[in-house]
């Protein structure tokens, strides 16, 4: 078992070591291996000489290079703000209402908008701004807030119903059944009345019974034929298009606990060129006024 | 494969040749690898002296943590939403470190800074991003679209991949170990006096409840959110949730920062 093994006349010479009778054959690296080490070594010491890395006293060595990492990002932000300076000026600056006037700052806007939309709106707004419950479609002309591009270029400044920006639209509607203002067979009445305005298949006895109740609570906000009024947020409830849902159990909901849509405003996190490009692609989705 | 007349090899060719035979102290490493025990030690000073060069500078350097105005210790309620984030396992999907490119501060905002997550332990930077990164979500959505999304990612973006999270809402907690957390904290650096400890639990509700006194609250944390923040009566995980994802990123005044490009 424990043969030694035998030793051939081509096998290279041993290094000398032996274990347990085990012996080492000398091997070694290729020189082209060896070189490209010394290399890397090589490498290594320039490059912490070149770029940031030693740690001394008070701050790591700034390397030969002077490479910064926020000094690039600065740069390159820089670089693109430059670029579109001159269009974004001018995109700031033109009455909000002449931009479709100026074909060039319009394809403009419509393009940098559209990016701006699917980076900050399209996860409320959905794909292609067609909305979902509670959150507006934006492609229709139905508004809850006004459709024209000045109110729609508000809306996104200040945002609705936030607590961050003073100057947010804001309204609220009533909780009828949680504050005990109605009743709940009231509610379930002005429920189908309001279902008769967009001519729904409803209980006409109780419609007719929810139209007083509608022009005591509801007429203040939604106005006497239920079309809404803007300058409240209140939607229109006749035109059967639906933010939160038109069948019997949605409005009962709706009316009993009341609804607070929220968006965040935008002025802090995009600037004035951005608000108007997007304003303007909104515009002019199909719904712009 | 050995031919056993094949003629030897020119020394050139086998190294043996240039090796030079003088006994250098790289020559003594036998002792070394004789001997189990020495081994053991010098390994162990090698992987000691490696370490010390990596992390002892970053106690010292002036660079490593800058000073920004705004950070603060997180309030009960968000600390508790953090610690559920930590446990739900959020951060195998987001990551909160917004990287110092342009792309990236174009889609989430100014870059992370380390002073951020300074109170972060363990830190939250994370290395995969399934879905966006998450440092500075606070304030991008309302409380409603965070319920909504919790409770049915799909519901609001029907392509996410995002697990449901409803049943945080279900999940009602009363803080009563909050102040542990905060004491646990308090061990590994994070300034929480012995105030904030004792009034943990209070704090904790009031910030749930608009209806309450918040202004101590508000001035132990400058900027905390006070808001019922899933819509619900009592406190559940989701308002815990809820109140840390809001806070995330916006402590920091970024109107009082300079960059130190060194850094
Ligand atoms: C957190 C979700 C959310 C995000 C993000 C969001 N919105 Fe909204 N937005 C809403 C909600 C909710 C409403 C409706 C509020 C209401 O009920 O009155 C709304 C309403 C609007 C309206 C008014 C619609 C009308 O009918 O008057 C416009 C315009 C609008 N959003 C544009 C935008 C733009 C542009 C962005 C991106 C910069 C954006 N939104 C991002 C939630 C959001
Ligand atoms: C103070 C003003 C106000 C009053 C009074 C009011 N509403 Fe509203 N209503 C609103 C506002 C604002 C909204 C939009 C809420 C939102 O977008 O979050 C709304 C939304 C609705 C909706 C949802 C529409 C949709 O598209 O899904 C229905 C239904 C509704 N109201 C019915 C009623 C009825 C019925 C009454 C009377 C019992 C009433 N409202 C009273 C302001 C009011
Ligand atoms: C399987 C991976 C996965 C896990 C785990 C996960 N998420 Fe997400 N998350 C996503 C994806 C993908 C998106 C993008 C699509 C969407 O908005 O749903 C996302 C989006 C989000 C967003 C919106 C971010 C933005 O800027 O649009 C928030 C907030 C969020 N997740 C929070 C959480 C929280 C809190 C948890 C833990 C309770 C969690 N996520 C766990 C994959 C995940």
């Amino acid at each position: 078992m424990s043969k030694k093994p035998e030793l051939h006349q081509d096998d290279p010479e041993t290094t000398g070591h032996e274990w347990d009778g085990i012996q080492e054959f000398n091997n070694p690296l290729p020189r082209w291996w060896l070189w490209t080490f010394y290399v890397t070594i090589f490498w290594a010491v320039a490059y912490s000489i070149a770029y940031p890395a030693w740690p001394m006293v008070h701050g790591a060595t700034a390397g030969l290079l002077g490479w910064s990492t926020r000094a690039n990002v600065a740069a390159d932000i820089a670089a693109v703000d430059e670029a579109n300076a001159a269009i974004n000026t001018r995109l700031a600056e033109t009455g909000l209402t002449e931009i479709a006037d100026d074909p060039e700052l319009q394809a403009y806007a419509v393009n940098a908008g559209q990016a701006v939309f699917n980076t900050w709106c399209v996860q409320c707004h959905q794909t292609g701004a067609k909305g979902a419950v509670g959150y507006p479609n934006l492609l229709d002309d139905a508004w809850l807030w006004g459709g024209d591009i000045e109110a729609i270029h508000t809306t996104i400044s200040h945002g609705i119903r936030n607590t961050d920006d003073d100057d947010a639209r804001y309204s609220e509607m009533p909780a009828f059944g949680r504050d005990e203002l109605l009743s709940a067979e009231q509610i379930d009445q002005v429920a189908n009345y309001v279902m008769s305005l967009s001519g729904e298949p409803q209980d006409a006895a109780k419609a007719e019974a929810g139209a007083e109740i509608f022009a005591d609570n509801c007429a203040a906000c939604h106005m006497e034929d239920g079309t809404g009024d803007r300058s409240q947020g209140a939607p229109n409830l006749a035109d059967a298009i639906w933010l939160y849902g038109g069948d019997h159990d949605t409005i009962v909901q709706t009316v009993t606990n009341s609804r607070f849509g929220v968006m965040p405003a935008w002025q802090p996190r995009l600037s004035e060129a951005e608000i108007r490009a997007v304003a303007t692609y909104v515009h002019q989705l199909g719904g712009g006024e | 494969m050995s031919t056993d007349n094949k003629p030897p090899m020119p020394a050139s060719a086998t190294g043996i040749g240039d090796r030079p035979k003088k006994r250098s102290i790289l020559d003594r490493h036998k002792v070394l690898e004789t001997n189990a025990t020495l081994l053991l030690i010098f390994s162990f000073l090698v992987v000691t002296i490696g370490g010390l060069v990596q992390i002892v500078p970053l106690y010292y350097l002036e660079n490593t943590i800058e000073k920004v105005e705004g950070m603060r210790p997180y309030s009960p309620l968000e600390l508790a939403g953090r610690d559920i984030y930590i446990r739900e396992g959020c951060y195998t999907c987001h990551s909160q470190m917004i990287r110092p490119m342009r792309d990236e501060v174009e889609r989430y905002g100014h870059y992370s800074l380390a002073a951020e997550s300074m109170y972060d332990h363990p830190f939250q930077w994370g290395s995969k991003r399934t879905g966006p990164d998450l440092a500075r979500v606070g304030g991008r959505y309302s409380d409603e679209w965070h319920v909504d999304h919790l409770r049915d990612p799909q519901s609001v973006v029907p392509e996410s991949v995002m697990p449901k999270y409803a049943f945080l809402e279900n999940r009602m907690l009363e803080g009563e170990h909050i102040g542990d957390l905060m004491a646990a904290n308090r061990v590994v650096g994070v300034p929480y006096t012995d105030e904030m400890i004792e009034v943990a639990q209070a704090d904790f509700a009031v910030q749930a409840d608009p209806e309450s006194d918040h202004d101590a609250l508000l001035e132990r944390y400058p900027g905390a959110q006070v808001r019922n923040f899933d819509g619900q009566p009592g406190i559940s995980e989701m308002d815990a949730m809820i109140a840390y994802l809001q806070m995330l990123g916006t402590l920091v005044d970024f109107s009082t920062f300079t960059p130190v490009p060194s850094r």
